[in-house]
């Protein structure tokens, strides 16, 4: 994350300063203290905590029994549920991720010009990603597509026979991801925000040179909005990979596990069997996971993101 | 003139296709309050009108008395005390950490904030593990506190929210105030604090909704329907009247009813807010 840590224009320490910084330690520490204490007993122990958790076999009730790599051996060669959730997982992210940033991209762009009613647009489609989460909407996305729901009732209007959404286990996953992806509002907005931050100089001289918009679109705001959807490619690899809430609110993961999410196959090992040690070795599993693709993404992305305050 | 009645043509076209896709986008909601409105035996007979036939508040009056001895009016309760107690504490302890971040020079200080920054990356699942054994060793699970405690030690996207805000404001503001006197903690509470209400109130928000919609800490936590929240019950709530949809209809609608609210009063800052962190970020 660039541009986190500007820092104070002439705060190099020089005799004088240094001494007034080596005098304000106590006071720093007695505002961030509050951040310091937790994050060592919120942050630190427990992610330290969780990887000796991993190595170990534990169940809460009996002291932990020290098992070396035998948790992550019996993930990869002995655990179908393991597989079949990473999988599931790995598909409902690539197919949500790439659909959500380019529905959100392509409203966006149908906001970005500015009429009276643009506001009123733009808080109508941000409303689901309000509500979207809740259980709620999960009890209502249910009810929907149920065999006798909304969308069948719709599609019998039309002369098309109804479809057995949630209990198909080829098209389960997919009413998962739609609802993920009517969720849309939050990086459309920051979307927006980026599509803003293009000055319009550059767009009024492709215009003299009779650039039309669809060349325009791609030669200058696309390359200019690089860093919104480095954001929220970032994010929105990382939110679906550790999704939980749909699955386990409208499917339990079933037809047949096909929406068996890995986060909830990972909450069932720690608290419906209690094997906590098991359930911390799939979480470093996946965590390694993320910080792989994140690192791949960051690395990537001096080859495509492009950042207007460059060098500031 | 030819080109002036196409232009409209296309403003017009362009206006209705915004608002059917809203349409769309807000169906589902709208399809949650009509039906919640619908005697409870027509809401799966007539699922494609949007207009009941027979508008009726008997889902609510039914769903208001609540499952297992609970009636719903406690669950909201116990959702405003965890919620109130989470938004005090998150201001609270963010804005002080923030002050210590965005105005205090002192050693150390870069080193913390990277931290900070870091851990915003760390997936949370991987902390849920080893902070309910934890909490379990020190026989908090079964009460609040596992939901309440953490948001008094602050939360690193408020913090940064609050930063970013904080080092808007000049530093002159500081130094005249050290002049007259004034040591950090009354430079803090008097001078700083009241001008970043804004941010402050921004923060408030978005954690009394991330605490409303949170079923998960009480699925981990809580073990006692006296003690559920909104959120959990009417997860519970949903397989107690399977098949009676119109209760959990309107007790849906209900629940999202303080979220939406905040929604709309505090719409602008919202909105600008996530677009600006999308720029920093």
């Amino acid at each position: 994350m660039p541009a986190i840590s500007q820092k104070r224009a002439g705060s190099k320490p020089m005799g004088l300063a240094a001494r007034l910084k080596k005098n304000n330690i106590a006071a720093g520490y007695m505002f961030i203290g509050l951040y310091v204490i937790g994050f060592f007993s919120f942050v630190l122990f427990p992610f330290l905590y969780s990887f000796y958790l991993a190595l170990t076999d534990y169940d809460v009730l009996t002291p932990a029994r020290w098992v070396g790599v035998d948790n992550f051996v019996k993930m990869f060669t002995a655990d179908d549920l393991f597989w079949k959730s990473f999988f599931v997982t790995v598909k409902f992210a690539v197919v949500q991720v790439p659909l959500k940033l380019l529905v959100s991209l392509l409203v966006a762009l149908a906001l970005s010009k500015a009429t009276k009613l643009t506001g009123v647009y733009r808080v109508v489609y941000y409303m689901p990603s309000i509500v979207g989460g809740s259980v709620a909407v999960a009890m209502t996305w249910k009810q929907i597509w149920d065999n006798s729901g909304l969308v069948n009732s719709a599609l019998g209007q039309l002369g098309i026979p109804a479809v057995r959404w949630l209990s198909n286990e080829r098209t389960a996953i997919y009413v998962l991801i739609l609802l993920g992806v009517w969720q849309f509002g939050a990086s459309m907005l920051i979307f927006l925000a980026g599509i803003k931050n293009v000055p319009s100089s550059l767009h009024e001289a492709a215009i003299v040179d009779g650039a039309g918009p669809v060349k325009r679109f791609f030669a200058i705001t696309l390359p200019m909005i690089t860093s919104s959807i480095f954001f929220n490619l970032i994010n929105g690899i990382i939110g679906s990979l550790q999704a939980f809430n749909s699955s386990y609110l409208i499917t339990s993961g079933k037809p047949l596990n096909s929406t068996l999410y890995y986060g909830l196959q990972m909450y069932r090992q720690a608290f419906d069997h209690f094997k906590m040690g098991y359930a911390s070795a799939m979480a470093w599993f996946m965590f390694v996971i993320i910080v792989a693709l994140t690192v791949a993404v960051f690395r990537s992305s001096s080859a495509w993101v492009f950042y207007q305050d460059e060098g500031r | 003139m030819l080109r002036l009645a196409k232009n409209r043509a296309g403003i017009s076209a362009y206006h209705i296709a915004m608002a059917l896709f809203g349409i769309l986008m807000i169906y589902p909601l709208l399809w949650m309050l009509s039906s919640s409105l619908k005697p409870s035996t027509d809401i799966m007979i007539t699922t494609g009108q949007l207009i009941p036939r027979e508008l009726t508040l008997e889902n609510y009056a039914y769903g208001w008395k609540g499952f297992g001895g609970m009636p719903f009016a406690a669950f909201f309760k116990n959702s405003i005390f965890v919620a109130a107690v989470r938004v005090a504490g998150t201001v609270f302890s963010c804005s002080v950490i923030a002050f210590g971040f965005a105005r205090i020079p002192f050693r150390t200080r870069r080193f913390w904030f990277m931290a900070m920054i870091l851990t915003m990356c760390l997936p949370g699942q991987i902390l849920q593990i080893p902070q309910y054994i934890l909490f379990n060793r020190l026989g908090w699970v079964g009460t609040y506190l596992p939901l309440l405690v953490p948001s008094f030690f602050g939360g690193a996207f408020n913090v940064f929210l609050l930063v970013q805000f904080m080092k808007g404001i000049p530093l002159e503001l500081d130094e005249s105030a050290k002049i007259d006197g004034c040591g950090w903690i009354r430079l803090f509470a008097l001078i700083i604090a009241p001008l970043v209400r804004p941010a402050m109130a921004t923060v408030a928000v978005l954690t009394f909704m991330a605490s409303w919609d949170d079923f998960y800490s009480a699925l981990i936590y809580l073990n006692k329907p006296s003690l559920y929240p909104v959120a959990y019950a009417l997860k519970l709530y949903s397989s107690e009247v399977s098949t009676n949809y119109g209760p959990m209809l309107a007790m849906s609608v209900l629940s999202l009813l303080p979220v939406l609210l905040l929604f709309f009063a505090f719409q602008k800052s919202l909105v600008e807010g996530i677009g600006t962190v999308g720029i920093k970020g």
